[in-house]
């Protein structure tokens, strides 16, 4: 908790849990999407379907998934952004078990391809993403991360921490995900920089990987 | 490496010895120069006036509907001398709805040290500057006293309505512009501590129980008590008052007290004032959470 946790962030209210930590969600499913999706489910559970109008998480996680900062005074008209964008988005109420109470499932779709995220929005407007396509992962966006969705196989933690230190990138935590011996996997790596672009083109190009994503601090 | 501080009456001594500035940088992790965090520090100071004024439109409505557009009303009353608590109160008050109305309308606010409480340190803090002719590098100091009182009481109790209740919000808001309050006007750190401590005796179980969950009624007018209670608070410790109680062991109570709390009273809009048969009727229909 440093000082400008205290007197912060700068943001748009009314609610630092369901309004910046819902932009801050939409933000990140963006980025980890990889660009502007042109179709959005956005299923919202607990506290978060109880109070969604009333704290503008609506428009939070719209505004997020237009990219837009937690304070941003655009978030507010994300709305029309969205319309105008192209984006064709629904909202529904559900109930997602074993979840944080402030948690939403965002389904996003482009030609073809289809990413699900779920994250929960844990206070203070801090964030963690619990789920990628069905897999269990866990991390925060507070640090520039890579995430890295891959198979499970022998030798792609090797490679990929390998480039990694090529790049001359410092690791501050590394979480590795998987759902079973060989099935699908995730990396979550805290790095003490932003990485190059670079990096995570030689990432996507690595075998087993399916996708690699540089998430700057959110 | 600098080393966090944990307690009000280590920040107090440390301050003592290398002033309130250098010793609330203890809890800053980055390697930043005193000029890098001063600059941040200042850039609040436009958010806030900013906010004071957004919130000073008689035409603004929450989503909700359920509050805005209250603050001139105070702020003219005030003016005219219309009220009890006089003009430099009045003006503090004012200021600290019309924050906490806009924040409800989604406009841009400064967390401090949540959404929730915002209005409270703007309110009281733009007010000394106006009545005391403090421009924004005098303020530093108030600024930098308020960061650390709220770290210190995130670190020992909570800032977390959902954990804590309103003494962890409104409250930890009002004991952070008690103390800001003392060091801007001349007091000594001791005494800002003390002011804390008054602040925070007087919350001690506050419960947050906003109406349908919103951050809307009661949260917009415990803003207005929160600045006044700031002021009454730093007025006790500038008068050479000492807080009864070390203010450290209040923040610990106030985390013991929060454990306590049933979880109806802690921001889940089941008790308290949410609870009240009108409140589901100030609701309606329509309202978001008619719908859930």
């Amino acid at each position: 908790m440093d000082l400008f946790d205290i007197l912060g962030p700068v943001m748009i209210g009314p609610s630092s849990s369901h309004t910046a930590g819902a932009a801050r969600i939409g933000r990140i499913a963006r980025k980890l999407f990889g660009r502007l999706p042109s179709e959005a489910l956005i299923e919202l559970s607990g506290s978060f379907a109880m109070t969604w109008q009333g704290h503008g998480i609506d428009r939070a996680i719209l505004g997020g998934l237009m990219d837009l900062a937690v304070d941003d005074e655009r978030l507010r008209d994300s709305r029309a952004l969205a319309d105008r964008a192209g984006l064709r988005y629904r909202f529904e109420q559900v109930t997602l078990p074993d979840t944080h109470p402030n948690t939403a499932r965002l389904t996003l779709k482009d030609y073809g391809e289809k990413l699900c995220v779920t994250a929960s929005s844990i206070g203070g407007g801090r964030i963690r993403v619990t789920q990628i396509d069905g897999l269990e992962v866990g991390f925060s966006g507070d640090m520039p991360t890579l995430v890295i969705l891959h198979k499970d196989e022998p030798g792609v933690i090797a490679d990929v921490s390998r480039l990694v230190a090529e790049a001359g990138l410092n690791i501050a935590t590394m979480r590795v995900f998987r759902q079973h011996q060989g099935g699908e996997a995730a990396m979550a790596i805290e790095l003490d920089a932003r990485p190059d672009p670079s990096l995570v083109n030689c990432l996507t190009h690595l075998h087993f990987i399916d996708r690699a994503v540089a998430l700057d601090k959110i | 490496m600098r080393q966090a501080i944990a307690s009000l009456a280590e920040l107090t001594a440390l301050a003592e010895n290398i002033g309130i500035e250098e010793a609330a940088r203890s809890f800053e992790p980055q390697e930043e120069t005193r000029e890098q965090t001063d600059e941040r520090m200042l850039k609040l100071l436009p958010v806030m006036r900013q906010s004071v004024q957004d919130g000073m439109d008689p035409g603004l409505k929450s989503m909700s509907g359920l509050t805005g557009g209250q603050a001139p009303k105070l702020r003219d009353a005030a003016k005219a001398g219309g009220t009890a608590g006089g003009s430099l109160l009045g003006r503090a008050t004012s200021r600290a709805l019309a924050v906490a109305e806009s924040n409800a309308a989604m406009g841009r606010i400064v967390a401090a040290p949540t959404a929730g409480a915002c209005g409270i340190m703007p309110g009281v803090l733009l007010t000394l500057a106006e009545e005391y002719c403090l421009d924004d590098q005098a303020l530093l100091p108030g600024l930098y006293m308020a960061a650390a009182v709220g770290a210190i009481i995130a670190k020992r109790a909570s800032i977390s309505g959902a954990q804590g209740g309103c003494q962890a919000e409104c409250g930890a808001a009002s004991a952070m512009t008690a103390a800001a309050a003392v060091v801007l006007r001349g007091g000594n750190c001791r005494q800002a501590a003390d002011a804390a401590g008054f602040a925070i005796m007087s919350v001690m179980g506050l419960v947050c129980d906003p109406v349908g969950g919103l951050v809307e009624v009661p949260c917009v007018y415990r803003n207005v008590a929160g600045a006044a209670q700031a002021l009454a608070a730093a007025d006790l410790a500038l008068a050479g008052i000492p807080c009864p109680l070390p203010p450290d062991e209040l923040i610990d109570q106030m985390k013991s007290v929060g454990d306590m709390m049933p979880s109806a009273l802690r921001e889940t809009g089941l008790g308290g004032c949410a609870a009240c048969p009108s409140a589901r009727a100030m609701l309606g229909a329509d309202s978001a959470c008619g719908k859930a």
